[in-house]
Order: C-alpha cells, then structure tokens, then sequence
C-alpha cells in the first residue's frame, strides 16, 4: 500500500518553484507581496477544497489517539 | 573575532501506531531498525563523551534532573554523518555538523526523507491494517511536548552569563517568524484559541540545565563534543519544528548571526528583557503581534520591534565583521527584513514561508466554512495534520510554502555528508569502512583492524576532518590499515595531529 520513496519524493517539493526563494528588492516589496497575497486568497478556495479531501474522516479520534509520552 | 558557526539541528518527531499497540519506544525501535537494515548498516554510538549533566554555569546548588544516557535505546549513525537514535520515547535524527543554515536546511529535509524511508520499511514489513506514523511537531496537545533543538558553537571565551541574557531577547521574540502554530493551549497557561508557538507554553525558568520538566530558555548543558578549552556548544531547545524550509533557514541564520554579534561584545544591554518567561508565552499567545515586552531600561516593544532592532543590529554586524554564516549572511538578511516587513504590513503575505501563519490560514479558512467553533476536534485535526510525515496526509505540503533546496539535493544529502565539517571525515569513513568501524561519536570514530587494539580517531575539531584537509588522504587509501597508518603519519599529505589515532576505546 506505500508508494514508492521515489514517487512520495517527487510529490513532496511539488511546491513553488526555488527562483522565488531570493526576496525581491525592498523597494518593491510591497507590490510583490500584494501580488502574492491576491493569488494566496485566490488559492485559498482551492486548498480548502483539498483540505476536506484529505483531512482525516474521524477528526475527533484522530486527535484523541495521538498521545505521546513528553520528550526533551 | 566570532568564530564560525557550525550548527545543526535535532528533532523528535512524534510516534504513532495503528491497527496494533506496542510502546512508543519499540515503535521508535522499529522504525530506526527498519531503516537501518534496508541500508544493510548498523554502526553503535560510542557514549563515551557523553557528559549531559554537565552546566555551563560551573556548580549549580538548586536541584535540577540532568537528562539520563540512554545507552540501552537504538542508536545509528548514517553515512551522511547524522545520528539516528531513540530518544526517550521518540525517533530523532540529529543532522550532521554544517557550516551554513543552508546547509541545516538541507539536512533537516534529508532527515525528513530518512523518516519517510523508515516509515515505507516498516510498514513494508507490517501486516496488513498495522503501520507506524509520524509527525514532525513538538505537542500531543494533552500537555506533553518533545522538542527540535539547535546546536551552535560558540567560542569558550564568550561570558556564558552575557551570552545567555544577551540571546534570550532573540529566542523570545524570534517566534514571531520561526512559531509552527498550535490550537489552544497546554500546561496551565491561560486559554487561547490559537498561538504562535508549539512550544513556549512548556518554558518554565530563564537558565537551567532541564529539558525535559521546568524547561529552561536557555540550556545550560556543556557537553561541546568538541574541545571543551575552545568551545561552547550552544544547546538550544527552545525552537519549534518548521514544516517550511524558509522557517528553518531563518530560525538557525538568524541566531547564527546573533550568537556571533553577542561573541564579539556588539550586542547593546539595554536589549535584553526584564520577563523573558512571561514574555515567551505572552509573545506566543498574541497573534496580532502588539503586546509589548519590558525591556531592562524600562523601555517597551512588542517582539516585532525588538525583532527589527535586532535586524538592525545585525547588518551593521554583517557590514562590518566577516560572516560567521560562511557566506549565508546576505541571503539570511534579505529573508529576515522581508519577513519582518510582512509582519509588520501584512501577515497573511508570510504564509508561503512562517508556518503559523500558513497553518492559521487554513484554519480560519476552514472554520468559516464549516462553521465550527475554535478548538473543535477538527481544527485541533487540521493542527496535527499539518505535521503529519504521511504524504497524502500532510498539509504542510499544501499550503504552498516555498523551497530552498531540491529534492535531487535532498536525496544526495540522505547519504552524502556535508564536504566542509568534520562530517566528512565520519560519513566518508562509515560508507567506506563499515565493517571495520565499531562505533562513532560526534567527537571520535573506533576502528576495528581485527588486531586486539581498537584504535580511536579524534575529532575535536569541527571544522577539520573536512575534504579539503582529508580528501587526498581517503583518496590515497583503499583499507582501513592504510588509513591509520596514513592519519599517523607526519609524511602524509593532508596528516592533522590532531587526528592522530590513538589505542584503546
């Protein structure tokens, strides 16, 4: 039943691209953030929708069974 | 001058079993065995430089539970120079030393790709309906917390009294970037519907040597594995576990570059807090990031404040001292005053890189959609599964947070050490010599020839072992005889005294 390694790695970075991870000058941060809070608001519709997909069918059990001894 | 920061990151990822029920240190057991075995290697850790109750402060009278050896527990170390191990009743994989928080980055994935190929092994082996998961968080959310701690090193010279006044105005307000989010609130501290921080609510006292009842901000374990008349080890367990890679860079680049401006005494005194401990919680219970901290001179600022001082600070550090990031330096600033102008401007711009911002997102997201009332059992579902290591479970892998490594590097670093720390040297000989090597340690690595004399090889210093020092020596040789001989010898080229083997374990 578990995928492969190698097919769950590819899944896992299906994030955006690395080009963005260098911050735009600061004299243009604020419209490059604007620009990026409209397409996160547009996306949100999107994500909740996958995240009623994906989230676990029973929340309530999900969350009482994790229950873990205290470590560091 | 600062000296380098060699840093890495250890996390306890939290355990689960379904459809069966052992204890969590059998799963943990299982899992590393698991694992351990698919890559046909299993080599011991040697505890004999392992001295956790030793404190930076000298002697201490007050009574304090120094953290038990457990030398009973699984213990591994990789070939990519990490340590794979139970600690208490969790999995934790300790990245190997690096040289820059790209580089933690890189190996923190690394060690999250090495959870997941324990996971596929034991599961592999399970029988239908029972498999063991995981989440890289730091609370059940029942009051019981497991901790992802920092490893920095600083210089022996440094006050360890300044250094822990001086650091624990960062560590309290950091959060504010570097917080992974959590749904209400744990060991009697007021009620909130959501927080910043997974861990502050577990911060009891300023300085101490717990971790594991009253935690401290600052740890004061002194246990450099490294030579202890040159260095510190900065032992920092008050940090969440970032899903965002963004997150991890900043948690580690941004004290990196603090510990070093503390190092070489630039780092003002009127910064530091007069209530760190009720600091840390009032910073993490306030979302709108306006509650105010009293600072030494009376002075009040709200952690982003003190947090742009701190930045400030720092590249007036960075322009006029060399860079203790070894080259990061640039890239960290850039990301820290980007962040902190989204805080500043507009939260919600930060959830492609500040976890509890990404997961707040969704939970309001959700809550206005379904209408469900804070701290349901489905947004406190939405809480844990944004750590969940399964990847159709996991939300943090949805909501669009930005990457800084590749997977081809990722998949690289599960097995290949870092080329520029003593890493090197330890994940180039395991992959070589498995057979011959009886156990390894941060500091040291013993070697079998099959003679009745087990030979050690130190390693007190980070930042030898390297491949520019020992390439052409591994290189030379081809058994593990000729590289005693060749690391004995002062006629060879790349020899380093101080990796001298020497009899005996």
């Amino acid at each position: 039943m578990v995928a492969t390694v190698e097919g769950m790695a590819d899944q896992i970075r299906k994030t955006t691209p690395q080009t963005e991870s260098h911050s735009a000058p600061a004299n243009t941060d604020m419209d490059v953030s604007s620009t990026s809070g409209q397409r996160l608001k547009a996306e949100l519709d999107d994500l909740l929708d996958e995240i009623d997909e994906v989230l676990e069918t029973n929340a309530e059990d999900f969350v009482n069974n994790y229950v873990q001894k205290g470590g560091q | 001058m600062a000296i380098l920061k060699v840093c890495g990151i250890e996390t306890e990822y939290g355990i689960v079993t379904r459809g069966f029920d052992v204890s969590p240190v059998t799963s943990s057991s299982m899992l590393i065995n698991a694992y351990a075995g698919s890559m046909r290697q299993k080599i011991g850790w040697d505890f004999l430089d392992e001295h956790p109750s030793v404190d930076a402060r000298g002697t201490v009278t007050e009574a304090s539970f120094p953290p038990e050896i457990e030398t009973h527990l699984v213990n591994a170390v990789l070939t990519n120079g990490a340590r794979y191990y139970v600690d208490h009743a969790h999995p934790e994989v300790s990245t190997p030393e690096c040289l820059t928080p790209r580089d933690v980055v890189l190996y923190d994935r690394a060690a999250e790709e090495i959870i997941l190929r324990s996971i596929a092994s034991v599961n592999a082996l399970l029988p239908d309906g029972q498999e063991i998961g995981t989440f890289k968080n730091n609370s059940d959310g029942k009051g019981n917390s497991y901790g992802c701690h920092e490893n920095y090193l600083v210089s022996r010279d440094v006050p360890f009294g300044r250094l822990a006044s001086h650091i624990t105005t960062h560590f309290v307000t950091r959060q504010i970037f570097c917080g992974a989010g959590k749904v209400g609130s744990e060991n009697g501290a007021p009620d909130v519907p959501f927080q910043i921080s997974q861990r502050a609510d577990f911060f009891e006292e300023e300085v101490g040597l717990e971790t594991t009842v009253k935690r401290p901000i600052v740890n004061t374990r002194d246990e450099p594995h490294c030579d202890p008349l040159k260095y510190r080890r900065l032992h920092v367990i008050v940090g969440d576990a970032n899903m965002s890679e963004v997150a991890t860079f900043l948690k580690v680049g941004t004290t990196a570059l603090v510990l070093a401006m503390i190092e070489d005494d630039q780092f003002p005194d009127w910064l530091i807090l007069r209530h760190p401990v009720s600091n840390i919680r009032s910073v993490s219970h306030d979302i709108s990031l306006t509650s105010t901290c009293e600072l030494q001179d009376g002075r009040k600022m709200s952690a982003l404040e003190i947090q742009q001082h701190l930045l400030g600070l720092c590249q007036n550090y960075v322009r006029r001292y060399d860079d203790p990031t070894s080259g990061d330096a640039d890239e960290i600033l850039q990301e820290w005053e980007s962040v902190l102008d989204c805080l500043k401007n507009n939260p919600e711009d930060a959830a492609d890189r500040v976890d509890w911002i990404a997961k707040r997102r969704v939970l309001e997201g959700f809550a206005v959609r379904h209408g469900v009332s804070p701290l349901s059992a489905q947004l406190r579902a939405i809480d844990l599964q944004y750590h969940d290591m399964r990847i159709d479970k996991c939300l943090a892998l949805r909501v669009g947070l930005r990457t800084l490594v590749s997977i081809d590097d990722v998949h690289r670093a599960v097995t290949n050490p870092p080329i520029d720390t003593r890493a090197y040297f330890r994940g180039t000989c395991l992959s070589r010599w498995p057979q011959n090597i009886v156990a390894a340690n941060w500091d040291s690595i013993v070697i079998d020839t099959g003679d009745e004399i087990l030979r050690r090889i130190p390693m007190m210093e980070p930042l030898r072992g390297t491949r520019a020092i020992v390439g052409e020596l591994l290189g030379a040789v081809t058994t593990v005889e000729d590289l005693l001989l060749s690391l004995g010898s002062a006629d060879t080229p790349g020899w380093d005294p101080h990796m001298t083997p020497e009899p005996g374990w």
